[in-house]
């Protein structure tokens, strides 16, 4: 299966593991992702809150670069895909506006592209496909799934219920991890925030992080860059001026997907988070060799 | 007390500009509060969400567009999939963000913060075609008078290999250029962005 890739502006950076894992990861399952030739970024919550159009050209340029491909675009990062997906949904309903991006863009964009996330292109493989790849299942390892935002809301580009989605749940339960009910999976974090009102986010941080712990969980899923690049650059932060010790790490789902399909540790760049993965993976999967 | 002007007129002169930007009627709102009650950002604003609504409803313009609530909305949409009227309350603050933009940089601290880091976020774009994370972050600082902040941030991040100094550019950069001179050429022209007439 051929899929058009798009890594987003985190993936040589912040979300570098992200990235690296959800392309090994692929290649494992059998899909062959296809970077988009020379996209741009999808502008995020700064074009969308300063100008409609600009909002809708920055995607729309991606969207006719896909369309081109003839293939359906994946984005790891949950704001890529949110961008992308309300993009499509808008210049495919509307002609007129279509039109007027067409003119800002250069392009000739008929509205046919097809988003979505790389959670859903994984998840769409199904059970007997993943698990058959499942070499080292994560027996013990009890995850809380954390969607965050982006990827349910809003409802035209939800790919699960925004109240209580499953979909990475399932996708964990295949490599053998437990994961468990807790309240704020659905909770935005407010990273869109984070740099520039850093006081404000704090709290919303500690108030995930104290429900994943109350839940049991050795750790956290994600699968957006930015609710990583919160949950874990923050935590010691929050632990600190909260005064609640945190030891909660934070992992890319495909991190976990590919420690249980045999990858290594340094494949994975676990050792890349902030929180330090090594006592929770050595004690599900044992010593690193 | 601050003594407030409320018309019929004025109030469904905003309503329409507002449905305008957002294509949603916030007439529509019947003011049961599950927007607050369910919004993370709430404890941080200074008009709750529904507030927000009601003062839009009563056409109290100058009120809604400096708060600095309309600024910390994540547009996470809890509240747009919560509405028992079917209002897209995320839309609804992210036009009254784009509506205060164009009157100039919000006063309120908070707000002009969030302000200035979209503004550099977008310079970045319109001069390497994606993110510059660093470049973007060091121009915050500067402009907002806070050289240090996120400097721990930036310094685990430098330790870990997930900090880039250089970053190339697109190679059609002529485009994105484009983009943004002729949406900054569009700006200041009120024009409608929805299609139709409101009820």
């Amino acid at each position: 299966m051929k899929v058009a890739y798009f890594p987003g502006c985190c993936y040589e950076t912040s979300a570098k593991e992200y990235d690296l894992s959800a392309r090994l990861v692929c290649k494992h399952l059998g899909i062959e992702l296809v970077e988009v030739p020379d996209w741009n970024c999808c502008g995020s919550t700064a074009a969308h809150s300063t100008d409609r159009l600009l909002a809708l050209a920055l995607a729309g340029r991606n969207l006719a670069l896909v369309e081109r491909m003839g293939l359906t675009v994946a984005a790891p990062c949950a704001a890529c895909y949110q961008r992308l997906a309300l993009a499509r949904v808008e210049l495919a309903g509307d002609e007129c506006v279509r039109q007027k991006v067409n003119e800002l863009t250069g392009y000739a964009y008929r509205g046919s592209a097809q988003v979505k996330s790389i959670l859903e292109v994984i998840a769409d493989l199904g059970e007997e496909k993943v698990k058959a790849l499942v070499k080292k299942p994560l027996h013990g390892l009890r995850v809380a799934a954390y969607y965050g935002c982006l990827l349910l809301r809003p409802a035209e580009v939800q790919i699960d219920d925004p109240e209580n989605p499953q979909l990475m749940d399932r996708v964990l339960r295949w490599t053998g991890a437990e994961a468990v009910d807790w309240t704020h999976k659905a909770e935005c974090c407010g990273a869109s925030l984070a740099v520039s009102n850093e006081d404000v986010v704090l709290p919303m941080v500690a108030r995930i992080l104290r429900a994943a712990r109350l839940s049991g969980a050795d750790c956290l899923a994600t699968a957006c860059a930015m609710c990583h690049f919160n949950l874990d650059l923050r935590q010691p932060k929050v632990s600190r001026v909260f005064g609640e010790r945190y030891h909660l790490p934070v992992f890319y789902f495909t991190q976990l997907l590919g420690l249980a399909m045999g990858l290594s540790r340094k494949e994975t760049n676990v050792h890349k988070h902030i929180v330090n993965t090594r006592p929770l993976l050595t004690r599900v999967l044992g010593e690193e060799r | 007390m601050q003594e407030l002007l409320i018309s019929d007129q004025s109030s469904d002169t905003f309503c329409t500009k507002l449905w305008e930007e957002s294509g949603q009627d916030v007439a529509e709102c019947y003011q049961c509060g599950k927007c607050t009650a369910g919004c993370p950002l709430a404890p941080a604003m200074d008009l709750a969400p529904n507030q927000v609504m009601r003062l839009a409803q009563l056409g109290l313009e100058n009120e809604v567009l400096n708060a600095q609530a309309i600024w910390l909305c994540a547009y996470c949409s809890t509240c747009s999939v919560r509405c028992p009227r079917g209002i897209h309350v995320a839309e609804v603050m992210d036009a009254l963000r784009r509506m205060a933009r164009r009157k100039g940089l919000p006063g309120a601290a908070k707000a002009r913060r969030v302000a200035i880091f979209n503004d550099n976020f977008l310079a970045t774009i319109k001069r390497f075609g994606r993110l510059h994370e660093v470049g973007s972050m060091l121009l915050f600082n500067l402009l907002s008078g806070r050289l240090f902040q996120n400097a721990d941030v930036g310094y685990e991040m430098f330790r870990r290999g997930k900090i880039k100094l250089l970053i190339g550019r697109i190679k059609e950069i002529g485009e994105i250029r484009k983009i943004f001179q002729a949406v900054d050429k569009r700006r200041g022209q009120e024009c409608p962005e929805q299609g139709g007439e409101r009820k």
